[in-house]
């Protein structure tokens, strides 16, 4: 036998107080929740958010005496100020891109199922597991304490966008609202997550090449795993030059570097270097601090949709009762995403005035990401094609998954084109773009995940009307807010703007932009419903047995929830791939990873395909 | 079934799952995947650096005598403790403890050395003037270009971050060496030599730093 067998070292013995249990607890499963609750948390911010902006974006001026109270600074009686406004448009985006893009679907579910899908009894690293979420949360907290601390009356937070563009970032003080004490914050806090990152992508990789049990070759192991595994990498790789960055960063405003600073700037009516409060800078380049950003910043927007990716694959596999189409190709178009993520930074730089040769290099690149894409919807139709669809709640958010992949991944192409992403830039259609492909369809990878691994975690079922209710009210709703943005960014609506009343030729925009405003409203209300369906569900939602949706891999082999090892002290061998749906002569519609033989059954009778064991109807 | 009987003979079976595939224990991959991110850092750092360097002017100050010779003391103090680090790691691959134990002590010792001679100089260039944020008066006069262009004060920044990154990560390894020191004897041998891939990562990083920030400013000369 080659190697030896698994260390001992990762075993440790089942927690009995509450602090290690639920708190300090080096299991997998609780820090996989823990990080869930985390992004839980933060999106509600972030959404609030949301809603504050486009409320101000339709009916600018108009006094909302509850702000006024709030935030007596940003909202003097009530009615916004543009810092107020840009402060939101900054923190709505760290947020939702750090502490829920990247938490939920990696450190949330990828945490939880990992192992379980591998078939080993806990992370390599469970002391680092959970350091790495608790690293996390401090970040959250310090991301909290910059909308506190913003050094401004008149903001909520730092100023900069979630791109953090030096020299605006870079300078302090002397650039206006939003530059102190905030910003200073932003950047601890960001330099924090990416140490969390980093542990969490270590932990992941050691744990899928060296932990899996008996059998689970890498080809067998669900695609699932596969974008974990790759996310993982890409996170190892990218975290750690902005780390990088973000020490230069904070040295130019703490130490008076002038990495990302160029000479001779003019700021607040002060020369740099004739006044104390502006010493002098020369020398830095701020597109250095976009090449260290967008080096990390481009795999990072993969960090958010890889593992989207992997659970639609699955949950399309299980409920189109058919093997993924194209397993292998899948997985050359994950890591082709992956790698290909490297070297397409400069696309989010092509009017930062580089030069057409290189700004077309990227350009080339960028489209060729098209390939792999279009490799993976196809396999996904492919993998419907024929089945025989159950539409549950996790089936319907997986296929709005692909829907919402394929509406935001076009205009990809429209703006990974150098002579189209100069007019487009910074309008609307970006934040269209980006928001479908990125932010809508990375959350419908994990609302399709809650709502299929929900009875594995909790051992009940999440009610599906409501479920249902959500999809339907979402995915229209979604559409309603980010298919209207496209019109406008063609219209040439500026982002980032507060508000548009002085533009005349945006003026009949005007109806869409409340259109876009109220739909925003509803898709935020219903969430609500997915919230008391999750929480009320966790105590009183219908008990799932093992297996309540018939599916092959290894975590619906264990009780719901799964022990603290697990697997109760017995790891499983797997014996074949993970999506065997439907293989002719055997009994049931589905064959266990487990099962050694595929027991034929004579022809004529039915096995248990159509309903789940507990009777649930699909 | 057949399967797993190709699990039991076939070579391929590195990768079928129950084994470690490198022959590699957790955290031995953990320290090289932690390597491979932290090389990633200095890289962002040496490439930030190099960037800077092309697009300004950049004084070159450091004479042969006495930084250069200075600094290849304290490379040659860094290489002498991966060397002893090397005879640590083969001490504890053949089991003697104790001997292990002195030649960490040893590799502790070079360390520290490099780090008291690296501070020494970080004194010396501050008291000359070099600050993170501005050169030395002398040296903005001397490494102007006939045109009028002033060297760029980001040498300082370059230097003070790239340097202080590293010694860092040579304080926070005398720290790691030492806590191994002390436990040796209740660890295994995979512990020592993954306290010792750390180490040579820090050894290995110097071989960037030390050419790209001292011998490309050995002093040939104002313009």
């Amino acid at each position: 036998m080659s190697g030896e067998s698994h260390e001992a070292v990762h075993r440790h013995p089942a927690p009995t107080s509450f602090i290690r249990k639920y708190i300090f607890s080096l299991d997998h499963k609780v820090i996989g929740i823990q990080y869930i609750m985390l992004a839980l948390a933060a999106v509600l911010v972030g959404m609030t958010m949301s809603v504050l902006m486009r409320m101000n974006l339709s009916w600018p001026g108009t006094n909302w005496p509850i702000l006024g109270t709030l935030f007596p600074g940003g909202a003097p009686g009530g009615a916004m100020n543009p810092e107020f406004y840009l402060s939101l448009v900054t923190m709505h985006g760290t947020i939702m891109v750090f502490f829920v893009l990247t938490t939920a679907p990696q450190g949330g579910f990828g945490n939880y199922f990992l192992p379980i899908q591998i078939g080993a009894e806990d992370m390599a690293f469970p002391v680092l597991n959970m350091l790495s979420f608790w690293v996390t949360f401090v970040g959250f907290i310090v991301i909290l304490a910059a909308i506190f601390f913003s050094g401004s009356e008149s903001t909520v937070g730092p100023i900069g966008g979630w791109t953090g563009y030096a020299p605006l970032s870079a300078l302090g003080q002397i650039a206006g609202p939003g530059q102190g004490m905030g910003m200073n914050l932003w950047i601890i806090s960001i330099a924090i997550f990416c140490v969390g990152s980093l542990l969490g992508a270590l932990n992941f990789i050691t744990t899928l090449l060296n932990m899996r049990t008996r059998g689970m070759s890498l080809m067998r192991m669900p695609l699932t795993c596969w974008a974990w595994f790759t996310t993982a990498v890409l996170a190892l790789l990218s975290f750690p030059v902005l780390l990088g960055g973000g020490i230069l960063l904070l040295l130019d405003r703490l130490a008076g570097t002038s990495f990302f600073i160029p000479g001779g700037l003019y700021v607040s009516g002060i020369l740099s270097g004739t006044n104390p409060n502006f010493p002098v800078h020369t020398g830095g380049s701020p597109i250095l601090w976009q090449h260290l950003f967008w080096f990390f910043g481009h795999p990072e927007v993969y960090i958010a949709i890889l593992p989207g990716m992997g659970a639609t694959s699955h949950i399309l596999a299980t409920f189109a009762r058919k093997p993924v189409f194209g397993y292998r190709a899948m997985v050359f178009a994950i890591f082709a995403i992956g790698l290909l993520g490297f070297f397409v930074w400069g696309h989010h730089m092509f009017i930062s005035g580089m030069s057409p040769y290189s700004a077309m290099t990227f350009s080339i690149l960028t489209l060729s990401i098209g390939v792999p894409s279009a490799v993976k919807t196809f396999n996904w139709l492919g993998t419907l094609w024929g089945g025989r669809i159950r539409f549950t709640t996790p089936m319907l958010f997986a296929i709005g998954f692909v829907s919402l992949f394929v509406a935001g991944g076009i205009t990809g192409l429209v703006l990974g084109q150098t002579s189209l992403d100069l007019p487009m830039h910074d309008t609307y259609f970006v934040t269209a773009h980006f928001h479908l492909v990125m932010g809508v369809a990375s959350i419908f990878g994990m609302f399709s995940a809650t709502y299929f691994w929900f009875p594995k975690m909790f051992g009940r079922l999440m009610n599906e009307s409501l479920g249902k209710f959500h999809f339907w009210v979402t995915f229209i709703g979604v559409y309603c807010i980010f298919v209207p943005m496209h019109t406008m960014g063609i219209v040439g609506m500026p982002r980032r703007f507060a508000q548009f009343t002085e533009y005349e030729y945006l003026k009949t925009l005007h109806p869409l932009v409340v259109f876009v405003s109220i739909a925003a409203i509803a898709t935020v209300l219903v969430q609500i419903v997915f919230y008391f369906n999750l929480f009320w569900s966790m105590f009183k939602g219908k008990r799932a047995g093992e297996n309540p949706w018939e599916a092959t891999t290894l975590e619906w082999t264990t009780s719901s929830p799964p022990p603290h090892d697990n697997f109760a002290g017995h790891l499983p061998v797997v014996y074949r791939g993970p999506y065997e749906f439907a293989v002719p002569g055997a009994a049931n519609d589905f064959v266990m990873q487990t099962q050694p033989e595929i027991a034929h059954q004579p022809v004529g009778q039915e096995g248990t395909s159509g309903n789940g064991h507990d009777g649930h109807r699909h | 079934m057949s399967t797993e009987a190709r699990a039991e003979h076939f070579p391929a079976a590195d990768w079928d799952g129950g084994v470690l595939p490198y022959r590699v224990g957790h955290r031995k991959l953990g320290m090289w995947l932690f390597i491979v991110s932290d090389s990633l850092t200095f890289s962002a750092l040496l490439i930030g650096y190099s960037y800077l360097r092309a697009s300004n002017v950049w004084p070159t100050p450091f004479p042969f005598f006495p930084s250069i010779v200075f600094s290849s003391v304290m490379t040659f103090c860094l290489l002498s403790s991966s060397l002893t680090m090397v005879f640590a790691v083969s001490a504890s691959s053949r089991g003697d403890r104790a001997k292990a134990r002195k030649w960490i002590m040893g590799t502790i010792f070079f360390g520290l050395a490099f780090l008291v001679l690296h501070l020494i100089e970080w004194n010396h260039l501050i008291s000359d003037g070099l600050r993170p944020f501005s050169l030395p008066a002398e040296w903005v006069t001397r490494y102007a270009t006939p045109d009028g262009t002033l060297p760029s004060p980001l040498f300082g920044a370059t230097f003070f971050t790239i340097t202080g990154l590293h010694m860092f990560h040579v304080f926070t390894g005398a720290i790691y060496l030492a806590v191994i020191a002390t436990r040796i004897n209740k660890l295994k041998h995979e512990d020592v030599e993954i306290s010792g891939l750390y180490w040579h990562f820090v050894d290995l990083v110097w071989m960037f730093v030390f050419p790209l920030i001292y011998i490309m400013s050995v002093d040939i000369g104002a313009h």
